[in-house]
Parts: C-alpha cells; sequence; structure tokens
C-alpha cells in the first residue's frame, strides 16, 4: 500500500494531476447542479410575485 | 390531408430536439444515466490507470500521468470542434438549442485544457526538468485556453442572450484555426512534447498493455462532456426562457 502511494518516488506530481483532474471534474457536475438549486428558486419567486401582482389582495377593493 | 404526410424520421428528430421544452424533458432523462455511465467508467480506468498497468520501463511511476493528461488534452480539442459544429449550426438555422450547447461547451473545454496544461506541468517537472517551456505544442495549448475563455468572456459581456451566442459563435469558428495548428504542432515544429504515438489508422508506437486505460478514460470524458454540457444548457435554457409558458408550467407548478 505504501508502495503504491509512493509512485516510485513521484507521489507529489502523479497524485497531484489525479487531484486536479478530479476535483475539477467534480465541480463541472456539482457547480451546475448548485445554480440549477438556486435557479429554480429564483424562478418560482419571480412567479409568486408576478401573481401577485395581477391579482391585487381581495380587502382592499372591500373597505372602500 | 397535407399534414398527414410522413416526415423523415431524421428531419422529425432535428425539430423535436430543437424545441427547448422537448430537449430539456430528454436531457432530464438522459443526465442521471450520463452520469451513473461517467463515474463507473471513470472509477474502472483509473484503478486500472493507477494500479493494474506495469511502470513505464523508462519512466516508471511517472508516466501514470498519461491516462488523464492525454485523454483531457483530446477532449481540449474535442470539445472545441463539437461546440464549432454548433456555433456553425446556431449560425445557420438560428436554433437556440444549438446556441446554448456551443456556449454550454465553453466552460467545459477550458477545464480540459486547464487540466491538460497543469498535468503536462506536473509531467514535465520530474521528465524534462521543467514545469514550463515555450514549447510549439505548449504555447498553442495554451491559446487554446485563451480562446475559450475569451468566448465565455464575449458570452457574458453582451445582455441579448441570443446577440451574445452569435458573436461568440463567430469568435468559436475563427479560433477553430487554432486546432490543426496544436495537432500538427509536434510535426512542423522541433518539440520537446513528444510526437503522436496513438493512431487511429494504422498501427500505434504505444505498448498495448497501456492502451486499456486509455481507451476507458478517453470513452469516460467523452461521456462526462455530454452529462456536464447538458447539466449548464438545461440551466442556460430555463434561465432564458423564464418568461415562457412552458418554463413556468414546469417550474413553477412542480412541487
Amino acid at each position: 500500500m505504501s508502495d503504491f502511494l509512493a509512485m516510485g518516488g513521484y507521489a507529489f506530481f502523479v497524485w497531484t494531476s489525479y487531484g486536479i483532474f478530479l476535483t475539477t471534474l467534480v465541480l463541472g457536475l456539482v457547480l451546475p447542479a448548485l445554480r440549477r438549486r438556486a435557479l429554480i428558486k429564483e424562478l418560482r419567486q419571480a412567479y409568486r410575485r408576478a401573481e401577485a401582482r395581477r391579482k391585487p389582495p381581495r380587502n382592499q377593493g372591500a373597505e372602500q | 390531408m397535407a399534414n398527414k404526410q410522413k416526415k423523415n424520421p431524421i428531419v422529425l428528430f432535428i425539430h423535436k430536439t430543437g424545441s427547448p421544452e422537448y430537449f430539456y424533458k430528454l436531457s432530464g432523462r438522459f443526465l442521471p444515466w450520463l452520469i451513473a455511465i461517467t463515474t463507473i467508467l471513470t472509477a474502472w480506468g483509473l484503478y486500472q490507470a493507477l494500479y493494474v498497468v506495469p511502470p513505464d520501463y523508462q519512466q516508471s511511476e511517472s508516466y501514470r500521468i498519461l491516462f488523464i493528461h492525454v485523454p483531457s488534452a483530446w477532449m481540449s480539442m474535442f470539445i472545441y470542434a463539437a461546440m464549432a459544429v454548433m456555433a456553425f449550426i446556431a449560425l445557420v438555422w438560428r436554433i437556440k438549442v444549438a446556441e446554448i450547447c456551443a456556449m454550454a461547451s465553453a466552460p467545459i473545454g477550458a477545464a480540459f485544457t486547464f487540466i491538460t496544461l497543469c498535468t503536462g506541468a506536473l509531467w514535465g517537472k520530474p521528465m524534462w526538468g521543467a514545469y514550463w517551456v515555450w514549447d510549439a505544442r505548449m504555447t498553442s495549448e495554451l491559446v487554446l485556453l485563451f480562446i475559450y475563455l475569451g468566448i465565455i468572456a464575449l458570452y457574458r459581456s453582451i445582455d441579448d442572450r441570443r446577440a451574445a451566442a452569435r458573436v461568440a459563435s463567430i469568435m468559436a469558428l475563427v479560433g477553430l484555426v487554432n486546432l490543426p495548428i496544436i495537432h500538427y504542432s509536434v510535426e512542423w515544429w522541433t518539440t520537446l512534447h513528444q510526437g503522436q504515438t496513438i493512431r487511429l489508422t494504422g498501427p500505434s508506437s504505444i505498448d498495448a498493455s497501456m492502451l486499456p486505460p486509455l481507451i476507458i478514460m478517453a470513452v469516460a470524458t467523452k461521456t462526462y462532456f455530454i452529462a456536464a454540457m447538458l447539466a449548464n444548457a438545461r440551466n442556460m435554457l430555463i434561465e432564458q426562457d423564464r418568461n415562457k409558458s412552458w418554463v413556468r408550467r414546469l417550474i413553477g407548478d412542480a412541487p
């Protein structure tokens, strides 16, 4: 196992390379997933606000 | 009646996938499978690359960087070509889905170019004694990164999304000139970077034992690209079409 981790003395170069590879690619899928969640939340809020503007609350008209 | 006339299935497919709503639904169905396949292939490929394949007779264990460096370098160019094809379709037929797919590819291409440059530097240091030299192959790959970043910056700097996509698509087509320069750089100039050892046609000069992990990683990076591109494109599509009825229906009503 320690032989495997040592990579014949090239541990730093090999493991840093694989680390950069995996980190970059995982970010490439995680970032769009986070963006999707935020976007859906933002869109639903915008739709609700637009809906509220179109139909003003009923009691406003009743008080006159 | 005239509208009962049967359409060519290929034409029908293009018309359907060109519809944002159909594209969004179809890609949503494919995405989990693509991510699953990519994860399995990558795990299998990296296990082979790091553990199964014997060390190189000259470079010992350091050459294991090859199994991520070379597939990433292929992808940096493959994605550019794919992006240019979609940019061309977007410019000629003005298909919104094509525009968005082209622009969704750029950050993934840039990511693979970044990985190629980093892993190349980390391989160069122990083998050549330097992280970086202004060699033709490396310089042209660095230019590729700048072209990707230029396309992304241009797309973001224009407010009208469709106009932005058209301008950035033109830049993508102009930047195409860099691809043959990267490919032939090791033949046209005397370079420190080694020449081609793996060929699609004719015999490869790489040892046969090194091929399986390389092929697995080449396939894994392709499925990764499709997955990440679709994930980006889906977000861009609902953001751009936020006031269209199909987005309201799909996003607004969902629990």
